[in-house]
């Protein structure tokens, strides 16, 4: 069928080409602006569950290949794939996304025309970075997630939302230009070995990397480091992560969602498809560090959660501590604990989104996340009592919910090459649970103290819209792993070649 | 005799009718604006239609007037950059003009004028009618400086360029004439024949450094970038965006003819001075550009900046160096114009456009112009899918290919660190809110807008398809790097 020559392009194409649709709108037809982008975001959701049922889970290679010359004399090109790795990745995308613009339909009031046009840019860049099979177009693709959420944090952000919104973007940015040195250096290097140009993943990935002497005179280790630095701030692995909790806080609800479901993912993921298979001694080399920095993020973020005031900080911080089991995960390095790492990506995404989203829930109606302002929402709101509730729980791993899964998988991966990393970062789950269950108590639980909190008013029909599905998929993942598990295993086999 | 002339075709035309359109203004049409500004882009055109016809019709690399005059693609590229520069900078004049009741007649001529001049360097191939093209090109743009002559700025402006300018002039004419003396040529295809083999004599070397020295004058790089941003401020803003786009690329020509054709044999001898005085000019200048206000001043240390990017094009040399250089030049052009074109069109709506904080809620008022300006500031800070991003990724893999790892380092870091300052700005458009009584003489600026927006598509089109722009700069350096 010849749709499948065009089905990624179609995927990552169909938003940008409404955000253009809307620049054709006049500015004050907000709710048209919202439909559009309601409208295309489902399309594409729709594309993505395409692209899912023409999947092969067992072929490793990359599928529903597309590629067209771009700049021929430098070997770019346009090539977009698909495989294991990148496919839960771009579902959890294309599912986020209607989701966020639904949430954010009664929340963001002004320039809404600009609201959804960054967004959909935003999905434009993500997918295009996931579905990316040529460095220089997957650098093209992350560059171009920078801008729409430079405006998202200080446009539509919070009281410090500027200061949040340009040191995310120096944060980022001071990482991926070097990552465009590696690059470039890597497309170089398959000139000096082959006589050509080229920036095709598959090609870069056949080249002999030299190790050499010593760390400033090793072409791998180095260009390790300027991949890994990108990726790392992007994670973001401690003590990198200082614009998170700014960028976060400040974020509009949609903007966070996003944020912690999807962009953090892209340094995960960046790490998984390209430091490890294209720097494999290096990888090597870098383990104990990652592993170390990891143990560390999981107990601090933890710790640091545990400390806060505000819902949304504490989240943020959670986010820190999560994200330290999946590059746990990754540098472990079996095939369990990679599996773990790359199922957890997905899970972070579902129960933190969720969370994020509904701590906007209330912040909407009463415009203060500070725990100590809430209290006994359980007998006002049961219906958002019922969701939190679902989403925390799926956040600190109980069995029977998504977390648990990632978690065990990574931790059981993990405990055979790296027993003590492991026990360490035991400490985080525990800690996870206090922190989480001590907001819940607080929040819903504890007597009702503020006369204001007794006339909230529960989920409306589109705010549970909203949460639904994602609670859908943290059950599906927590009871049927396997239906996932399966769609990235041998991909994750093929890269991480045999083991457990 | 006759094919000379033919050769030499486009500069005559653009000369005669400069001559003529200074004649009308004289007698008669000084103040009419519409007429005058018609005639000078008419011009443009026609030395554009006779460039087209004389090099199609000419042999690649034929040399005229005794060897002293070339038409490669070379010069054609150049040409046909410094002929779209100038016919934007003039459109982006008419407003301004008017506005401020100045003389149209004489500003036209001299842009044209400085025009001939720079075309003239392009097709050099002689250091003498180099320098002659260098000089026309200055003298017209010192008294376009000054042109705004109520304006004690624009004096201020005026008087520090000559200066400097008329002492880079004479360093290096003191380097070419000691150049001369010891090789007793100044064509370079003969010089570049004598200077290889061996090591250079002392004169040679200190004529080389006095060159260098002037050449980074005239493309106002670091350590001789200091009349730059007093000029840029003071000079009238049509100019500023003229001079920071038309001189700076007939400096580049000059210096890539010159050191990657005559002087490339001695390459080892002034690689490394360019290096340091690269990596200097891209930190400097976007270093000093965090703490400008003044919107005109940031861009002018922006303008350094990227000369200093540009270095890194004529270090690596080669096909793949003149390339890179070629086409971001064309890149920096139609983003430059653009950028400036919206000061010019903040100042026409009775702001003062100058400083950052002038630019607050400027998204609100004026989304299409800001747009375009967003992008103006996306691609000078070389993020994609803009025309900068991609001019900076053929100079960084050019560099990266001649083993300049380091240099590509820095100037990737200094990219970061630009992003800042243009971020300010943006910020100030579309993050905060200006005051909301917009000054009651609105005067329109039609033109302004309309160059903004073409500017805009340019950049959008060359970041998303550079395929054909790389393209026409890469036909074009077989001469010179075929050495």
């Amino acid at each position: 069928m010849a749709l499948e020559g065009f089905l990624l392009s179609a995927l990552v194409l169909t938003p940008a080409a409404a955000a253009s649709l809307l620049l054709l709108l006049p500015k004050d037809a907000e709710k048209a602006h919202r439909w559009i982008g309601l409208v295309a975001s489902l399309l594409t959701l729709g594309l993505a569950g395409m692209v899912w049922s023409r999947f092969d889970p067992s072929n490793v290679a990359f599928q529903l290949v597309e590629t067209r010359p771009w700049l021929p004399t430098l070997g770019i090109a346009y090539r977009l794939g698909i495989d294991g790795i990148s496919l839960l990745l771009v579902l959890l995308t294309a599912l986020l996304q209607p989701l966020v613009l639904i949430s954010s339909w009664s929340s963001i009031h002004q320039r809404v025309k600009g609201y959804v046009f960054a967004m959909l840019l935003l999905e434009t860049g993500m997918l295009g970075a996931f579905l990316a099979t040529d460095l220089f177009l997957f650098y093209v693709f992350w560059e171009l997630m920078l801008l729409p959420m430079y405006f998202i944090i200080g446009v539509w952000g919070g009281e410090r939302r500027i200061y949040a919104a340009v040191k995310f973007v120096l944060f980022t940015l001071a990482g991926s230009l070097l990552m465009l040195v590696g690059i470039l250096y890597l497309s170089y290097l398959h000139k000096a070995q082959t006589g050509a140009w080229s920036f095709a993943y598959e090609d870069i990935r056949s080249l002999t990397i030299p190790m050499g002497e010593g760390f400033w005179h090793s072409p791998q280790l180095l260009l390790f480091a300027a991949f890994a630095l990108a990726f790392a701030i992007k994670v973001p692995v401690w003590p990198l992560h200082t614009w998170l909790p700014d960028a976060h806080v400040e974020a509009p609800t949609g903007g966070s969602v996003i944020l912690a479901g999807v962009l953090l993912k892209l340094g995960t993921y960046g790490l998984l498809r390209y430091n490890r298979p294209l720097f494999p001694e290096a990888w090597e080399r870098a383990t104990p560090l990652f592993l170390w920095l990891a143990v560390i993020a999981i107990i601090y973020g933890a710790l640091v959660s545990w400390a806060q005031k505000d819902m949304k900080k504490l989240i943020a911080y959670s986010s820190v501590s999560h994200m330290g089991f999946i590059i746990l995960g990754l540098f472990a390095g079996t095939v369990a604990s990679t599996q773990g790492a790359l199922i957890q990506m997905v899970n972070h995404g579902l129960s933190t989104g969720a969370l994020f989203m509904l701590v906007g829930v209330v912040y909407d109606r009463r415009h203060t996340r500070l725990i100590e302002d809430y209290g006994g929402l359980a007998a006002v709101m049961p219906l958002y009592t019922g969701a939190f509730l679902i989403a925390t729980l799926a956040s600190i791993g109980l069995p029977g919910l998504n977390g648990f899964v990632g978690e065990f998988l990574i931790l059981t991966g993990s405990f055979p090459t790296h027993p003590v990393a492991v026990i360490l970062a035991s400490t985080g789950i525990v800690l996870g649970a206090v922190y989480m269950l001590t907001l819940v108590q607080r929040v819903f639980w504890n007597p009702l103290v503020h006369e204001e909190n007794r006339t909230l008013a529960d989920l409306t029909w589109r705010e549970a819209l909203a949460f639904t599905p994602l609670a859908v998929f943290m059950v599906w993942i927590g009871v049927q792993p396997g239906t996932f598990l399966r769609l990235s295993e041998a991909a994750v086999r093929h890269l991480v070649g045999g083991g457990l | 005799m006759t094919a000379d002339l033919v050769a030499l075709l486009p500069e005559l035309v653009l000369a005669g009718l400069a001559m003529a359109l200074l004649l009308v203004g004289l007698v008669g049409g000084g103040r009419r604006h519409g007429a005058l500004g018609a005639g000078a882009v008419l011009s443009i055109v026609a030395a554009g239609v006779a460039l087209w016809v004389v090099a199609s019709g000419t042999a690649e690399g034929t040399r005229f007037f005794f060897g002293m005059f070339v038409l490669d693609r070379f010069a054609v590229f150049f040409k046909a950059l410094f002929l779209l520069s100038s016919g934007l900078a003039i459109l982006l004049s008419l407003d301004y003009l008017k506005r401020n009741d100045y003389r149209p007649a004489e500003y036209h001529t001299l842009v044209m004028l400085a025009t001939v001049g720079m075309m003239v360097m392009a097709s050099g191939s002689n250091l003498a009618t180099i320098y002659v093209g260098l000089e026309l090109m200055a003298l017209s743009t010192y008294i376009l400086a000054g042109y705004f002559r109520r304006e004690v700025k624009s004096h201020e402006a005026a008087v520090k360029y000559f200066v400097l300018g008329a002492l880079s002039s004479g360093i290096l004419l003191y380097g070419l004439s000691l150049l001369y003396g010891a090789t007793g040529t100044l064509d370079l295809a003969t010089l570049a024949a004598k200077v290889s083999g061996g090591r250079p004599g002392t004169p040679v070397l200190v004529g080389i450094a006095l060159l260098t020295c002037g050449f980074l004058f005239k493309v106002a790089a670091v350590p001789f970038h200091m009349w730059t941003p007093d000029v840029y401020e003071g000079a009238p803003t049509p100019i500023t965006a003229f001079m920071s786009v038309g001189p700076k690329a007939a400096a580049f020509a000059m210096f890539l003819r010159v050191y990657l054709g005559g002087l490339e044999p001695l390459a080892d001898q002034w690689r490394l001075f360019v290096a340091v005085a690269a990596a200097l000019t891209m930190v400097w200048g976007n270093v000093a550009a965090l703490t400008q206000d003044n919107v005109k001043r940031m861009l002018a240390y922006s303008s350094i900046a990227h000369a200093g990017y540009a270095l890194l094009g004529l270090m690596a040399g080669g096909q793949n160096g003149l390339q890179s250089v070629m086409f971001y030049m064309l890149v920096y052009t139609v983003t430059n114009l653009g950028a400036f074109g919206f000061v010019i069109l903040l100042e026409s709506r009775g702001f003062a456009g100058e400083t950052v904080n002038d630019y607050a809620g400027m998204a609100r008022k004026h989304p299409v112009a800001a747009f375009g300006m967003l992008l103006f500031l996306l691609s000078l800070g070389g993020i994609p899918p803009t025309a900068g991003f991609m001019g900076k990724l053929y100079l960084f893999a050019a560099a990266v290919q001649a083993g300049y790892v380091w240099l590509v380092v820095v100037a990737v870091l200094m990219s970061a660190v630009s992003l800042y300052y243009y971020l300010r700005i943006v910020l100030q458009m579309y993050l905060r809110d200006g005051a909301d009584a917009e000054p009651a003489a609105l005067l329109a600026a039609p033109w302004t807008e309309r160059v903004i927006v073409a500017c805009a598509v340019a950049v959008l089109v060359i970041g998303v398809l550079p395929g054909p722009f790389g393209e026409a700069a890469r036909a074009t350096v077989s001469v010179l790097a075929g050495k």
